[in-house]
């Protein structure tokens, strides 16, 4: 059970372990019965209540990452719209305190359900041991602990582990605080707008913009591994589908096509990128094997097929085509064969984009005037739609497949001669809709999947 | 062909210099051999023919799109004859077509769009005796508005093929 495993953090290699199987004997009353969790199936659940507190420290140093830590895990819980984190002015027991244990009656008094509680140490060799508990105050009993040692610097991080660890235990789903978004950052008047290829953390920290704006860039999306991004750029005028490595800061055309492609994206096991090529007049579906450099086409039709997003497991794609007479999304097999249109609604569907759990694929519909972005089963049954607006496009998932983001743009400016784009995030349920902040304008999110 | 360029001329100096004479200020200014009367207003020259603003001004650069749309309405095809003629006009300029789609549509399906009305001038320009090697094409999508607005008005002038002189 307390396997060793090592994860990388960036490129440096930590040591993460799990601990405290024996505490959990020592520390629980009884076996739970009602233990505390939340389904978050259904639309719209209330908000566990949940306190978060300040991880204890040695030092005045340690004391400073613990509090960092904590309000790190407060904002994820606190964003996802399904835990509740109470005020810190609130809590009786103190961290030094909680070092013994929690007293269950102090935390049921101002009404939490979960507790998180923790340790920062600072190790001889310079690193930090970082400890967490999530307690149940209901049944009074440990539900998870980990510990992990990490550089100095490594402390937010974990923050994110950690948070995924409370969402898991409480929600029986993955987590996915810890990832990474890439997205265009927009500057400048509307009839002059500058685009630079930018990425974060998913809470908006460690912003940093990839490319200067000087030329045209669009649509990145992350390779599994998250370290390389495929996009498309306007370099001398020739716009192509690029490959952007993030460690190196290395840029490169992909493949040698003899007209525009753009729409890129991996497939699920990083060998290719599938995109479309437009020549003539004329847009088909193309893959590209990374390895081997051979292009495949895929689709061979008079229409514009675009858009194209794998299966999560690789054998099938979705795609959007016209056609039918309008924007629709279609499916086939990842050889191009047995092509089946999923959508009949009213209007038009596009930028389809297969949920990382396989189950469902989410889309932009514009209909009646306006946009929205929805969800629908593979088959084409089920769709439902979640948000609309003036203009919203480009959904991108979250990792469990829980939660999507997107962008949302709007006239803005005298005479609403200026537009206004920003990141959003919602529930797949349709609720909890947040703005994600950047520092500029933003479009064509991409969410990564949990960092290795 | 020059009816637009003499008329243009006319047209500014009967309103800069409305006391002499217009028939023989245009004389004047296009023969350049007499000087006028009066001290000459400073005579609009217009653009040089061949240039890229003769181009603009006096053939048109820009044709439009109906929504989601590549085909070419009879204006286009007006636009595009007079383009074609002055192209062979001047053989040795080559231009670059842009082509541009409005806002209310999704980014990508706006690329490929954007690239059907780009070739769609582009064909229509060989098929006038233009020759191939010479007209580039390109797609913005919807990256690269004219005008911002949110009504149709905007959004019509922002469907558009747009033949640049490189």
């Amino acid at each position: 059970m307390p396997a060793n495993a090592v994860i990388s953090l960036g490129r440096r290699t930590v040591m993460r372990f799990i601990a405290m199987v024996g505490v959990v004997a020592a520390m629980s009353a009884a076996p739970a019965h009602a233990e505390l969790q939340i389904d978050i199936t259904s639309g719209n659940p209330q908000p566990i209540p949940i306190a978060v507190t300040n991880f204890a420290g040695d030092n005045p140093q340690a004391q400073q990452t613990g509090q960092n830590i904590s309000a790190v895990i407060s904002a994820n819980l606190e964003r996802s719209g399904l835990f509740r984190p109470i005020e810190q002015s609130k809590f009786i027991q103190t961290p030094e305190q909680l070092r013994a244990g929690p007293r269950f009656a102090d935390w049921r008094l101002i009404q939490a359900q979960g507790l998180v509680t923790g340790t920062v140490t600072q190790s001889p060799d310079g690193r930090t041991r970082i400890e967490f508990r999530l307690w149940d105050v209901t049944t009074d009993q440990q539900l998870t602990g980990l510990a992990y040692t990490v550089q100095a610097d490594g402390w937010r991080r974990v923050a994110h582990i950690i948070s995924d660890a409370i969402y898991k235990r409480i929600t029986g789903e993955e987590g996915y605080f810890d990832t990474r978004v890439v997205y265009i950052a927009e500057s400048g008047p509307a009839l002059q707008r500058v685009k630079q290829l930018a990425i974060m953390d998913q809470d908006g920290q460690n912003h940093r913009f990839l490319t200067d704006g000087r030329v045209l860039v669009l649509t990145p999306r992350f390779s599994p591994s998250t370290q390389e991004i495929t996009y498309l750029s306007y370099f001398n005028n020739r716009p192509r589908v690029y490959l952007f490595n993030i460690d190196t800061g290395r840029q490169e055309v992909l493949g040698d096509f003899p007209g525009m492609t753009f729409a890129p994206r991996f497939s699920p096991d990083g060998n290719k990128v599938i995109m479309s090529l437009a020549q003539g007049g004329n847009t088909d579906i193309y893959t590209l094997d990374l390895r081997t450099r051979r292009q495949v086409q895929l689709t061979n039709h008079p229409a514009i097929d675009t858009a194209p997003s794998y299966a999560p497991d690789g054998s099938k794609i979705v795609f959007e085509s016209d056609r039918g007479g309008t924007q629709q999304l279609y499916t086939m097999n990842a050889d191009g064969s047995d092509v089946k249109r999923i959508t009949f609604g009213s209007g038009r569907y596009a930028t389809p984009v297969w949920s990382p759990r396989g189950d469902l694929i989410a889309f932009t519909r514009l209909a009646d005037g306006k946009f929205y972005i929805g969800v629908i089963r593979p088959d084409g049954t089920g769709e439902r739609l979640l948000t609309e607006a003036y203009h919203v496009e480009g959904p991108t998932w979250a990792p469990n497949g829980r939660v999507l983001m997107f962008f949302k743009e709007r006239p803005s400016g005298q005479g609403g001669k200026q537009r206004q784009a920003k990141l959003y995030s919602i529930d797949l349920t349709g609720f909890n809709e947040r703005q994600i902040l950047t520092p500029t304008d933003a479009s064509d999110p991409a969410w990564s999947p949990l960092i290795p | 062909m020059n009816f637009k360029i003499v008329s243009l001329v006319a047209v500014a100096l009967l309103a800069t210099a409305c006391s002499s004479k217009p028939e023989q200020a245009a004389t004047a200014s296009t023969a350049g051999t007499t000087a006028p009367a009066a001290p000459a207003p400073a005579a609009p020259t217009g653009p040089v023919p061949g240039s890229a603003e003769d181009f603009v001004v006096n053939v048109g650069d820009r044709v439009f799109f109906g929504f989601d749309k590549s085909d070419l309405t009879p204006e286009a095809t007006a636009t595009l004859d007079r383009q074609a003629a002055w192209l062979k006009q001047y053989p040795a300029v080559t231009v670059t077509v842009e082509g541009h789609a409005d806002e209310r549509g999704t980014r990508e399906y706006n690329l490929a769009l954007g690239e059907r009305r780009a070739t769609s001038v582009k064909n229509y320009l060989t098929a006038m005796g233009v020759d191939a090697a010479r007209v580039n094409t390109i797609s913005y999508g919807k990256e690269r508005p004219a005008v911002i607005g949110s009504n149709e008005a905007a959004w019509t002038q922002n469907r558009r093929g747009v033949t640049v002189i490189n």
